[in-house]
Order: structure tokens, then C-alpha cells, then sequence
């Protein structure tokens, strides 16, 4: 079929339905009948399975690295279970939960999990939603501004943590030297609580501000331009126009972006560890900035308890649930209320 | 400048014949930043900039030198020696090979099933797309610290400590890849092509191959380097399965250097260049389409 397909009709890009074709008939009738009933089987088993062939990798690996850790974690969460013999395990209840319920530690860790949390991402999308206002006006060199951006974002944690460790040094740090000019003593980043946990954020807010700005920036450029000339019609100054247009267009990208900040707070681990001076999994000599990421790691490969660890894990996740549900909540109240 | 064009009265009088409407209201009407915009923008750029800077900066310094106050502003003369010797103590060569291999091979890896993957979600019907495609998103919301342990017990059982398959194999699958090529492939492919190339009698494997592809091949080259950025940056799992003497990647390797007991500033700093110069390059080069390929990802369709 092809060959002569090809020899009568030259142009074969355009040849599959064209009118040009040779006559059936010099096939008999019924073997070109047989064919098609052949081809059209095959077809629709094509088109029926292909999706699933097409989605089932990413289920696949999923499944052997996304679903089956997740419920082994809990599984092991049940079992004490040490680093050095991983696959020794030995029933124990909820015994790994009431003990790091017990530790002060772990509700230290929880606490500034969540300070730190909320000093890193609400300043971070608040400016975020600043500089996207001010990236969506006509500018020269837009692209300029993007770019730099985003140069953050491609700097890793390893090296970015070491950099501030750096500048926010006791002694001979920028920021303290920058700070005695406006009458400010120096300021002990690294062991007093505040400072530390600031400085951690700071690390955090400085990599993703940018990649936020332009997530939200992206969605201000969807938004029709018709709402604004109404809102101005309607005589809106341009901060009214912000106001009830486009913070009301945004809700879903801004959802979007708490939602996904959350998650990112609540594993905080490359920053803090490499901001500690002791090189210590422990967050700081009193434990003032360790976050629950660290917590996990101390319990786990440091003190060699991964039982314990998976139950820190566990109730990372279900934390994480309860503020995605209350995530949820509130947004269905805002939707029914507007 | 750009600031006279926000007030419409200035530009009224020099043009009167074109009817001009209220700057708001014209269409497409973005209308022009004024110097304020400006001078945040500059500040904003300096403070995003100013960490990798410094880092150079101090990298071509003596340890000496960092511990003086005021701190250094303008670079030295030991560049090119401490460059020299972090990679060789950070034995970064062999980490640049390996964090090449791993994020290249995830980065293709990814590229591969998402697109296929998400053009399946965007134009195929299928019984449980919605509820597959419901999976895919929740799955983003699981955090990766809770896959460690078991994936650590798997990697120990399988003897991979330190070697690369144990960073690699975890990081095949990106949820948001596929959200990223569905998003994408919803506008970019128009169902009559596809419905063209079905009459025509292609396959679906067909379709993918002289269809799918080509139309994606933009979408795929951002989410490819999305990918290797973000792969090449991924600190917690190789940080726990590679040691720094076995087969460590770049952040593990750059990592370690601040973690010596007498730890040399300028050499860590020359190490953090080391670590992220690459990736700096890249985004000189490409970061136009990384940016366009970030907005077109957070778009919802």
C-alpha cells in the first residue's frame, strides 16, 4: 500500500486523504475489507490504551518512589529501627511518637519551624506581589530585571547558606559593619534566637522572592485588560484598581504560592545546617533556629534512630494536611463571600 | 523620559490631532513605570546580585583578610589560587562529572515521561484522567523528607551508598513536569492537527513522535533546564545517600568545604563560585527562556 501510495500521489505530506488516490479496486474487495476490519481493531485498541501507556512511567515511578516510601515511613514510624542495621526492625507502637512528643527538643524544633516559616514567606510574597505590580508597568530592560531575578534561584543552598554566613557575621560580617553606621552594636546572628532565625530566613527570602515575583507576575499578565478600562471608566485610582481588580484575579495563583511555601517551610534543612557555626545538625548551640528538618536529621542519622525520624516525618505530613485542609477552608470562605 | 509619558496633559498640546484617551483606558494600556519603579527595581537587582558578588570578592582574598573589618569591597590577587585549590581539596572535577551525569540523565528522564505523560492529560480522553491528573497534582504536596528514610533503607539494602543510581533513580519523576507540559500542550497543540494526523492513519506513538514533540520541543527545553537547575542544586538526598569521599555531586562536595575544623573563608568562598558559576552561565545565557518557561508553568489553564 505504501509503495504505490507513494508513486501517485508525490506530494506524500499531503497525500493521506486526498481525493488523488488510486481506485480501490485494484485490490480485491473483500481482502481490502479484511485489512480495514484488521486496521480498525488495532486502532481502536490503540487509541483506547496508549493514554494509560503514555501516563503510566510517571505512575510507575511514582508509586516505587513517591507512594511506597510514604508508607513504609510509616510503617517503620511503628518499629524501632537503628541506621547501622536498617533492616533489623522490631515492633514498638506508637512508642517513637510519645517519645518525641515527650522532648523538648521536638516542640523547640516545631516552634521555630513555624517562626521562621512565617518570617521567610510572608515578607517574601509580599515583596514578591510588590515587584510584580511594578515588573507589569511598560519598562525598559524588563527582561534585564527577570533575569537578575531569578540569579538567586540558580544559586544553591550550599553555596548561598556559606555566603551569608559570611556576611552576617559577629565581627567582621557586612551586615554589622553596614549596621554601626546607623548606630546599631553588633548583632549576634548566629547564637541569639531572633537574629539567627532572621538570618536563616533571610537566606530563604533573598532565593525565592524573584522566582515568586514572576509567578505572580505571569498571572497579573492574564488578567483582561478590559477590567482595568472599566475600573478606570468607572473613575478607580490606580490603587483601587489593585485592590479590587487584581488581588480578587490573583486568589488562585496566591493560594498557589502559600500553599507551596508552606511545604517549603516546613522542610527548611539545607540553610540551617550549613548556618551553623558548630557544623552541627543541632540548629545553633542552644538549638535556637533547628527546624523540624533538622530534628529529623539529628534523630536519624545522627543519633542513628530512624524509627524516630520516621515518626518525626509523619507528623511533618499531618501537620502539613491540617494546614492544607484549613488552606482549603479558608479559601472556600473567600470565594463564598466575594 | 518615561516618567512625562504618565501624565497625559504634558504629550496633549505637541500632537494635537491624535485623539489621545485616557492613558488607562487605551488597549493593551500597560501603562509606563515612573523613576520610583526604577530606583526599586536598581535596589532590588543590587540585593539579588550583590551575595554572588561578594562571593567572588571574597574569593579572591586570604582567609586574613576576611577576618578584618571593614570587610573587603573590591576583589584581590588570590583568585586564581584559591580556585585552584578548592578544586582540588573539594575534589570538585569528579564532583562536576558526577553532577553533569545526574542531572543531565533526570533532566532527559523528565522531559521524556512528562511530555508524553502530559499530553495524554491535556488532548487524550481516557477513563480517570481527572482523577489521575488529581494524583499527579496532590503529589506535589508530599514532602520529600518523608520518602528519605525508606529510600535510604532501599539504597542501603541495595548496596548504592555513594554511588550515583541512588540519586538518580528517586529523581525521575517531577509531578510538576507533567503539570508544566499539560499547561503547555492545552495551548500549543491545536486538536486538529492531531485529528490531521489520526486521519492520515498515525499511530499514537506517531502523533508523539511527529506531532507532540515538535510542537512541545520550546516548553521542553525550559522544563529540561528547570530540571537540571534544579537537580544540580538538590541538597538534602544527596547530601544523606553520597559522602564526600565516595562520589559526591557539586552541593555536597561544596558543602563539605565549610566543614573542615579550621575552615578557610576565602577557599570556602572560592568553592561556592566554583559550585554555582555554571549554573550562573546558563541563566546569562538562557534566561529569557527560563523566565518565560517559569510564567508559562504558573499559569493556570
Amino acid at each position: 500500500m505504501a509503495t504505490r501510495h507513494d508513486t501517485a500521489a508525490p506530494p506524500a505530506k499531503e497525500g493521506g486523504a486526498a481525493p488523488g488516490r488510486p481506485p480501490a479496486d485494484a485490490v480485491p474487495a473483500d481482502k481490502d475489507h479484511r485489512r480495514r476490519a484488521r486496521l480498525s481493531r488495532r486502532w481502536q485498541r490503540d487509541v483506547r490504551w496508549s493514554p494509560y501507556a503514555f501516563v503510566s512511567p510517571f505512575f510507575l515511578l511514582f508509586v516505587a518512589f513517591g507512594l511506597f516510601p510514604l508508607i513504609y515511613t510509616a510503617w517503620a514510624s511503628l518499629h524501632t529501627v537503628e541506621l547501622t542495621a536498617p533492616t533489623d526492625m522490631e515492633w514498638a507502637g506508637m512508642r517513637n511518637y510519645t517519645r518525641i512528643f515527650d522532648d523538648d527538643f521536638f516542640w523547640n524544633a516545631a516552634k521555630n519551624t513555624l517562626t521562621i516559616g512565617i518570617i521567610s514567606t510572608v515578607p517574601q510574597l509580599l515583596m514578591a506581589m510588590g515587584l510584580a505590580h511594578i515588573l507589569n508597568y511598560k519598562l525598559r530592560a524588563s527582561t534585564f530585571y527577570r533575569v537578575v531575578m531569578l540569579a538567586p534561584y540558580a544559586t544553591s543552598i550550599a553555596a548561598a547558606s556559606l555566603v551569608f554566613v559570611l556576611l552576617f557575621g559577629r565581627d567582621y560580617g557586612m551586615i554589622n559593619w553596614a549596621l554601626h553606621f546607623f548606630g546599631i552594636d553588633a548583632i549576634d546572628w548566629q547564637n541569639d534566637k531572633w537574629p539567627s532565625q532572621i538570618a536563616v530566613s533571610s537566606i530563604i527570602v533573598w532565593r525565592w522572592t524573584g522566582y515568586n515575583a514572576l509567578i505572580y507576575l505571569a498571572a497579573m499578565q492574564a488578567i483582561p485588560q478590559d477590567l482595568y478600562e472599566s475600573a478606570a471608566l468607572d473613575g478607580a485610582s490606580r490603587w483601587q484598581q489593585f485592590i479590587h481588580v487584581t488581588l480578587p484575579s490573583l486568589r488562585p495563583t496566591i493560594l498557589f504560592t502559600c500553599v507551596v511555601s508552606t511545604i517549603g517551610a516546613s522542610q527548611v534543612f539545607g540553610e540551617p545546617l550549613l548556618f551553623d557555626a558548630n557544623k552541627g545538625a543541632s540548629g545553633g548551640a542552644e538549638h535556637q533556629f533547628q527546624t523540624l528538618g533538622l530534628y529529623l536529621y539529628e534523630q536519624g542519622w545522627v543519633n542513628q534512630h530512624l524509627g524516630r525520624a520516621s515518626a518525626i516525618a509523619w507528623t511533618m505530613f499531618l501537620i502539613l494536611i491540617v494546614v492544607g485542609i484549613v488552606n482549603y477552608v479558608i479559601s472556600r470562605r473567600l470565594r463564598a463571600s466575594s | 523620559m518615561t516618567t512625562t509619558l504618565t501624565k497625559p496633559a504634558d504629550a496633549a498640546p505637541e500632537e494635537p490631532r491624535r485623539v489621545r484617551r485616557p492613558k488607562s483606558a487605551r488597549a493593551g494600556g500597560q501603562m509606563h513605570a515612573g523613576p520610583i519603579a526604577y530606583v526599586i527595581l536598581a535596589l532590588f537587582s543590587m540585593v539579588s546580585l550583590f551575595p554572588l558578588v561578594w562571593t567572588a570578592i571574597a574569593a579572591s582574598r586570604d582567609n586574613q583578610r576576611l577576618a578584618e573589618s571593614p570587610p573587603p569591597f573590591w576583589f584581590g590577587s588570590n583568585l586564581f589560587d584559591n580556585l585552584d585549590i578548592a578544586w582540588n581539596d573539594a575534589n570538585l572535577g569528579e564532583a562536576f562529572v558526577n553532577t553533569t551525569f545526574v542531572a543531565g540523565v533526570s533532566a532527559a528522564t523528565i522531559v521524556f515521561l512528562s511530555t508524553i505523560a502530559g499530553f495524554a492529560f491535556a488532548k487524550l480522553r481516557f477513563r480517570g484522567r481527572n482523577a489521575m491528573m488529581l494524583i499527579v497534582i496532590g503529589t506535589m504536596m508530599v514532602p520529600p523528607q518523608l520518602s528519605v528514610i525508606p529510600l535510604y533503607m532501599m539504597v542501603a539494602r541495595l548496596d548504592w551508598t555513594d554511588q550515583l543510581q541512588a540519586v538518580i533513580f528517586p529523581s525521575l519523576v517531577s509531578a510538576f513536569g507533567v503539570f508544566f507540559m499539560r499547561q503547555y500542550l492545552l495551548q500549543a497543540l491545536p486538536d486538529e492537527i492531531i485529528e490531521a494526523a489520526r486521519v492520515d492513519g498515525a499511530s499514537s506513538w506517531r502523533v508523539v513522535w511527529h506531532v507532540v514533540f515538535p510542537a512541545a520541543r520550546p516548553a521542553m527545553a525550559v522544563l529540561g533546564m528547570l530540571m537540571f537547575v534544579q537537580t544540580w542544586n538538590d541538597f538534602l538526598w544527596p547530601f544523606l545517600v553520597l559522602t564526600q569521599s565516595g562520589n559526591p555531586t557539586v552541593q555536597v562536595a561544596v558543602a563539605g568545604l565549610g566543614r573542615g575544623y579550621t575552615p578557610d573563608q576565602s577557599l570556602i568562598m572560592a568553592g561556592a563560585l566554583l559550585g554555582t558559576l555554571p549554573l550562573l552561565l546558563v541563566f546569562a545565557i538562557f534566561g529569557k527562556q527560563i523566565v518565560g518557561g517559569i510564567m508559562q508553568g504558573a499559569v493556570k489553564g
